[in-house]
């Protein structure tokens, strides 16, 4: 237990106390706290999004030697939101012949997962909205759902690309989620939960990217996979087919899909953090240096390492170039999978071996 | 326990209806700003396919090889279910377990190796 309270935690410790009273019973009181903490976390996918499309364009930019969006607000941070405001006005047309009611859904339901997902990533000790013992899985079952409203745009927008896109978006995902999947049972046997913050407290002596190097970069391959990102962004590859099931959306249905990108590129890289980086904890480091960092709250180091994964992800963005559809395939499948398969033996075996050597 | 749910109800019911009232807002707003810049056109409506115009139906028959993948996806999907449960209690089982987890995805992985060798991998 951390010796001094994270401000986040006095908040909602007062906010508690606050409502005890005015609403009597504890159980209502409980719900009530749900309700602030899915406030915060629309708070923080909606800032979220305009912070990383800022970033995505500054790192593009820098990239490309080039300044990137520097005019609107200091160092163009304003960019974004004045962006938004364009969109949130823009026309929204349907195109004839779509499939009414489907193509109307497909972003309104794209946000359900997104936003479902986030209820239980911790993001510090007791800052976690809903701790469900089966968190991790819950995760998985959440955001595998994605697919779906990527085909629904896909098939429903009456159009060849979008069609292609969505049918490319179901194999993608599909694909890469098995290996997704795989790569995180190795963690699980380590810790023996599925509970987030079990999964974070294992990690207080080492981090698991250490033990599980092999199931990380599977995971981060398949997550980038996931998330539709480049180089496997076949699914709205702009220069062969516009940009897939999106193609037929305008003004504020455009930018939902926008946002759920977004949110789900946070979702990836906050599960990352959380599996494998050890996420609230500090860094390991000796015992004087983490006494002199401990006034630092752990949601600090939890949203350092979620953006140093995203940045990652951004690098990824301008380092490789695109899949081709059967490469991404056979890569999934004959590469991945096998790999993951044998990371899972290998974690088993391993187990055991470190049982008998210290002789338990 | 039951709880817990109830927030994740509270979640997904949000979710649903938060998109809903963001496209509200904008159609609101829409009404304002079109009345500055409203634009007519014979090609606005149309379906975009890079400025050529769109020949035949969209909706046809589609390639197999994405029902290939889709039936591989399925095994491995429930084989992963499996697997949870067994990784979270696999320190207490012992031995056994670890065996006949192994004979499990032994079969499996001969499964695989089938549809490899048949080439339900390719993308044709």
């Amino acid at each position: 237990m951390n010796t001094n309270q994270d401000i986040l935690l006095t908040i909602a410790a007062t906010l508690r106390s606050f409502l005890d009273p005015l609403l009597g019973n504890p159980d209502v009181v409980d719900v009530t706290m749900y309700g602030v903490a899915l406030a915060a976390i629309l708070g923080i996918i909606f800032g979220n999004a305009v912070i990383l499309v800022w970033a995505e364009r500054k790192v593009a930019g820098y990239m490309q030697s080039r300044p990137g969006p520097n005019r609107v607000g200091p160092i163009g941070l304003l960019q974004t939101v004045a962006d938004t405001i364009k969109l949130i006005t823009k026309e929204d047309i349907r195109p004839k012949g779509v499939d009414r009611w489907v193509w109307f859904l497909a972003p309104v339901v794209l946000f359900v997962p997104t936003l479902a997902a986030y209820a239980v990533f911790p993001f510090s000790e007791g800052l976690i909205a809903v701790d469900l013992n089966i968190g991790l899985f819950y995760f998985l079952a959440v955001a595998s759902t994605v697919t779906i409203p990527f085909l629904m745009a896909g098939w429903s927008s009456n159009n060849k690309y979008s069609l292609i896109g969505g049918m490319r978006s179901v194999a993608q995902m599909v694909s890469y989620e098995i290996p997704l999947v795989f790569s995180l049972i190795g963690v699980v046997m380590l810790v023996g939960s599925l509970k987030m913050s079990s999964i974070v407290e294992a990690q207080s002596g080492i981090w698991f990217i250490f033990l599980q190097p092999v199931a990380f970069l599977i995971y981060v391959i398949a997550a980038t996979a996931e998330t539709n990102r480049t180089p496997f962004d076949l699914v709205e590859g702009e220069s062969e087919i516009v940009a897939g099931p999106m193609t037929e959306y305008s003004g504020m249905k455009w930018s939902l899909f926008f946002l759920a990108e977004y949110a789900n590129l946070f979702a990836v890289s906050a599960i990352a953090t959380t599996v494998f980086l050890g996420g609230w904890q500090p860094p390991p480091m000796p015992a004087v240096m983490r006494d002199a960092v401990a006034f630092i709250p752990g949601w600090i180091w939890f949203a350092a390492k979620t953006y140093f994964m995203i940045f990652l992800f951004m690098w990824f963005r301008w380092t490789f170039p695109r899949f081709r559809v059967d490469q991404l395939m056979s890569f999934g499948w004959k590469v991945l999978l096998p790999l993951a398969l044998a990371n899972i033996l290998v974690t088993g075996v391993g187990i055991y071996a470190y049982r008998i050597a210290i002789g338990g | 326990m039951l709880k817990d749910y109830l927030g994740i109800g509270i979640f997904l019911a949000v979710g649903l209806v938060m998109p809903l009232i963001i496209l509200a807002v904008s159609a609101l707003l829409q009404k304002i700003s079109i009345r500055y810049a409203k634009t007519e056109g014979p090609a606005k409506y149309e379906t975009y396919e890079c400025g050529i115009e769109t020949k035949g139906d969209t909706w046809v028959q589609f390639k197999t090889s994405y029902f290939l993948y889709a039936l591989v996806f399925v095994v491995f999907d429930v084989e992963a279910i499996f697997l949870f449960p067994w990784a979270v209690t696999f320190q207490e089982l012992g031995t056994p377990a670890f065996i006949k987890m192994f004979i499990f995805i032994t079969i499996l992985v001969v499964g695989f190796w089938h549809a490899w060798k048949e080439g339900a991998l390719e993308w044709k």
